[in-house]
């Protein structure tokens, strides 16, 4: 007789297989780590360059530099630019964060002959036209316009300010900030940033010793660093906020954004580890505290969450929501509730095995491909850190205690003390 | 070449089973044959909730998300027009835990009454989430009854308006699972590390014992042909004018789909098509403009969506898009041009190999519409698409008649 009431025996995850890379330095100095996996023909290749930071203020600078390399260089109109990629079947894709910027490219094996040279013609050639930057201003200026009447997009960039406020983490563009920009500026960080002494390599998918001579002959010998040594590093003044309620009110809304947080400590720091399951207890699965009491019990919301973000420079957690108007002061009242439950009570036994073995269950599958090992050392690697992080880590899951969780909670997670920013209503 | 074993259990269920020994994973993805088409017009929106109370416990389960996230797995389900999806990846070694709490769903939900004061709270807030409480959110609300009359597809997935959902009844839902969460109205696909005889155990074990209800035999309204080109004009306090031209489109079986498609990639794929290359970058009408369809199974819906720039009219945008809609009519498109959007189509499939829940998703849903190996000859059915069959489908789809246009006029756009 099957019995359906009781649970099949469970597995527990032993440990993980990490694909560590193999690791060349190109005789300019650019360093490559390379991942060599997988059946199918296709590769990813990712470009990396470090924000060097002059100015405070210039996150709008970098994120136009890596937009617009695709719009043209010495060589190459923005439209032969596009037909090369599609034709290829490829995706060339910008990508701008915090401390970083990436070209990424994906291709099948058989077309790289025909793009590694266009990628390298945008890294050392591209020409930011005035042409192509009038464009680039018009559109996004259009788009953040829209983005701004969006309650969640507006309560991430007021959290930001207040957290943060000079310091490059804190800086979000405003419409007028385009206007700003011009072709001098982004040619000058241009030169700085994309340079082989201030770039990583990350290569993933079935490496063949062709792919690497390719990209040795393009990216090693061809590309010569210039402009000399680089600049010292600016280290941004970030300090510590008062806790407060920033309301932005919207008298149209039906919802509320809700976001809030603190500034917190990064991957490197000891309790690092132990932060992510105390997150993960509070909001970092659909099985967390917020989530089983604001949307699973009172169904106030569609979904509430909580995050860690470790930068370069800071670091710091983040909960966020999109709630009812008329439920927005009772959810804040609620997050206050729960935080301070993990303050005040140990987490059971039961609670905390449904959290390792959920992180554990997670891990392991968020390194079902080869790209996923390289986003892995990439998580690890920006943050100074080794793959043997990686073991720390699951010790730390597989062995906090119910105490030290509440000690982390103590030390990291003060309502009153964080930063609270509602648009809509309250 | 995704490969795969087929069987089907006494009581209806087909099973597939694709081996991928590259991961640690397993994913059991378990698609239902329902999808807001088969709502009643006053009360739509109820396949989507209903996707939510099959969280809420079933009958030998009092929690679903417990147990699953008790042996590592990630759980989550979407609804649409056609299909309801229910998928969860886990260790390969607790896939049991799987068949366990997906078998105890379909052989019976627990029905609570809190479950369902609470998850028709959680909706409405999904309701204004994405399609109230956001510029230009409501636009499938309107879109779709502007341009079907009779079909369900003239309603969005999340429901006609937030009322069809307050007033969902329990009698609702318990007739609503009877009829379509049978065994025979259901595609299981278990996908990973895994070996086919061990599922074809677990599913003897686990699946079979549930009896058979009766297949759901689906007698939707046809949409009759279009004969008048329909339009619709908002004034909302948006930021930007905006503007969507619907164009009724063939169904997934038909051979004509797979030209649509690929007219879809030629006017919006990449920045190299048409209508961001001509009419973003060289003319200057438009900050963004995208041509996509709704990817259905019953007729499509092609649209066409852009918004123009604030010192451009509406009319002068309207007429732009149209130009370049009626170049696909006029001028067969070119070998090359062809070829670079059946290239991209290639590689698309290729990286969707990568990933064990997108293989077993798509395996799902071609044995959904006829045959699991489909997935694999798709390739040569876009490949066989020619120059003539592009100019004719664009024919076909690109005329006035067949047209519904819906404008939003923003309160503060400058002119």
């Amino acid at each position: 007789m099957l019995t359906r009431t009781q649970p099949p025996p469970y597995h527990p995850i032993s440990g993980l297989d990490l694909i560590k890379p193999q690791e060349i330095t190109f005789s300019n100095g650019l360093k490559v780590f390379i991942f060599d996996s997988g059946e199918q023909d296709l590769v990813r290749i990712e470009w990396i360059v470090d924000h060097l930071f002059g100015r405070e203020d210039q996150a709008l600078l970098n994120s136009s530099i890596c937009e617009l390399l695709p719009e043209g260089t010495l060589t190459l109109s923005s439209a032969q630019i596009a037909e090369l990629v599609d034709f290829h079947g490829a995706f060339l894709i910008p990508g701008v964060g915090y401390d970083q910027s990436s070209l990424t490219l994906f291709s099948l094996n058989k077309h790289l002959e025909e793009l590694l040279p266009v990628v390298k013609d945008m890294l050392t050639n591209a020409v930011f036209s005035e042409k192509e930057l009038a464009t680039y201003i018009r559109n996004n200026k259009q788009k953040l316009q829209v983005s701004l009447q969006k309650n969640s997009f507006v309560a991430r960039r007021l959290f930001n300010k207040s957290v943060f406020g000079t310091a490059r983490y804190g800086y979000v563009p405003e419409v007028s900030d385009y206007d700003e920009l011009t072709r001098n500026n982004l040619l000058v960080l241009f030169s700085q940033q994309y340079r082989p002494s201030n770039c990583t390599l990350v290569v993933s998918g079935k490496i063949t010793g062709n792919v690497i001579n390719s990209l040795d002959r393009l990216f090693g010998n061809d590309w010569v660093d210039q402009n000399g040594a680089l600049p010292i590093e600016q280290i941004p003044n970030v300090l510590p906020t008062a806790g407060k309620l920033a309301v932005d009110v919207r008298k149209d809304a039906m919802q509320s954004a809700i976001r809030m947080g603190c500034l917190s400590v990064q991957r490197p720091h000891p309790d690092f580890p132990g932060l992510q399951v105390l997150n993960t207890v509070l909001g970092g699965y659909f099985g967390s505290r917020l989530m089983t009491n604001i949307r699973e019990d009172k169904g106030y919301t569609y979904s509430i969450s909580s995050g860690m973000a470790s930068l370069k420079h800071s670091a710091f957690f983040t909960l966020g929501s999109e709630v009812g108007v008329d439920v927005t002061a009772a959810t804040l009242g609620e997050i206050e509730r729960e935080i301070n439950r993990l303050r005040d009570e140990p987490v059971s036994n039961e609670e905390l095995a449904v959290v390792r073995s959920y992180i554990m269950g997670s891990l392991l599958g968020s390194l079902e491909n080869v790209f996923s090992h390289a986003d892995k050392f990439k998580n690890v690697y920006f943050s100074g850190l080794g793959l043997e992080y990686y073991d720390r880590y699951t010790s730390v899951i597989n062995t906090i205690t119910p105490d030290e969780i509440c000690h982390l909670a103590n030390t990291y997670l003060d309502f009153d003390k964080m930063v609270k920013v509602v648009v809509g209503k309250i | 070449m995704v490969k795969f074993s087929r069987f089907t259990l006494d009581n209806g269920l087909r099973i597939l089973v694709h081996e991928d020994h590259a991961t640690p994973m397993a994913v059991v993805n378990l698609l239902y044959d329902v999808g807001s088409r088969d709502e009643h017009p006053d009360k739509t929106g109820f396949a989507h909730l209903f996707e939510h109370l099959m969280f809420g416990g079933s009958v030998n389960i009092p929690s679903y998300d417990g147990p699953s996230q008790a042996v590592g797995a990630q759980n989550n389900a979407f609804t649409s027009n056609d299909i309801t999806n229910y998928y969860i990846t886990l260790p390969a070694a607790n896939l049991e835990t799987a068949f366990w709490l997906e078998s105890d769903r379909m052989l019976g939900l627990a029905f609570s009454e809190k479950s369902l004061d609470v998850q028709r709270n959680v909706v409405c807030e999904e309701f204004k989430q994405r399609y109230l409480n956001q510029p230009y959110g409501d636009v499938w609300l309107r879109l779709r009854p502007l341009a079907y009359q009779v079909h369900p597809y003239r309603w969005a997935t999340i429901g006609k308006e937030l009322s069809h959902i307050e007033q969902a009844k329990m009698d609702d839902v318990r007739a609503f699972f009877t009829k379509h969460y049978a065994p025979e109205n259901a595609i299981l696909v278990v996908a990973g590390d895994v070996e086919v005889d061990a599922v074809k155990e677990l599913a003897e074990k686990w699946f079979a014992p549930i009896a058979s209800r009766g297949k759901y035999v689906r007698k939707l309204p046809a949409e009759p042909e279009q004969r008048e080109a329909h339009r619709e004009v908002i004034y909302a306090d948006v930021p930007l004018n905006s503007l969507y031209i619907a164009f009724h489109g063939p169904a997934r079986l038909e051979n004509a789909y797979y030209a649509m498609d690929l007219i879809s990639d030629l006017l919006s794929r990449g920045t190299s098509s048409r209508l961001y290359r001509t009419l973003v970058k060289e003319k200057e009408l438009f900050s963004e403009i995208n041509a996509y369809h709704t990817g259905s199974i019953d007729g499509n819906l092609f649209v066409v969506a852009g918004k123009p720039l604030s010192n451009i009219t509406l009319e002068a945008a309207e007429e732009a898009i149209w130009d370049e809609l009626r170049q696909l009519k006029y001028e067969q498109v070119t070998d090359y041009e062809l070829n670079k959007v059946k290239n991209r189509i290639e590689s698309t499939m290729v990286f969707a190999e990568m990933a064990i829940l997108e293989k077993a998703m798509n395996l799902a849903y071609f044995e959904l519409l006829g045959d699991a190996d489909g997935l694999n000859r798709e390739v040569d059915r876009y490949f066989a698409v020619s120059a003539e069959d592009i100019q004719r489908q664009a024919n076909q789809l690109f005329r006035k008649e067949n047209s519904s246009t819906l404008i939003y006029i923003a309160d503060k756009h400058a002119y």
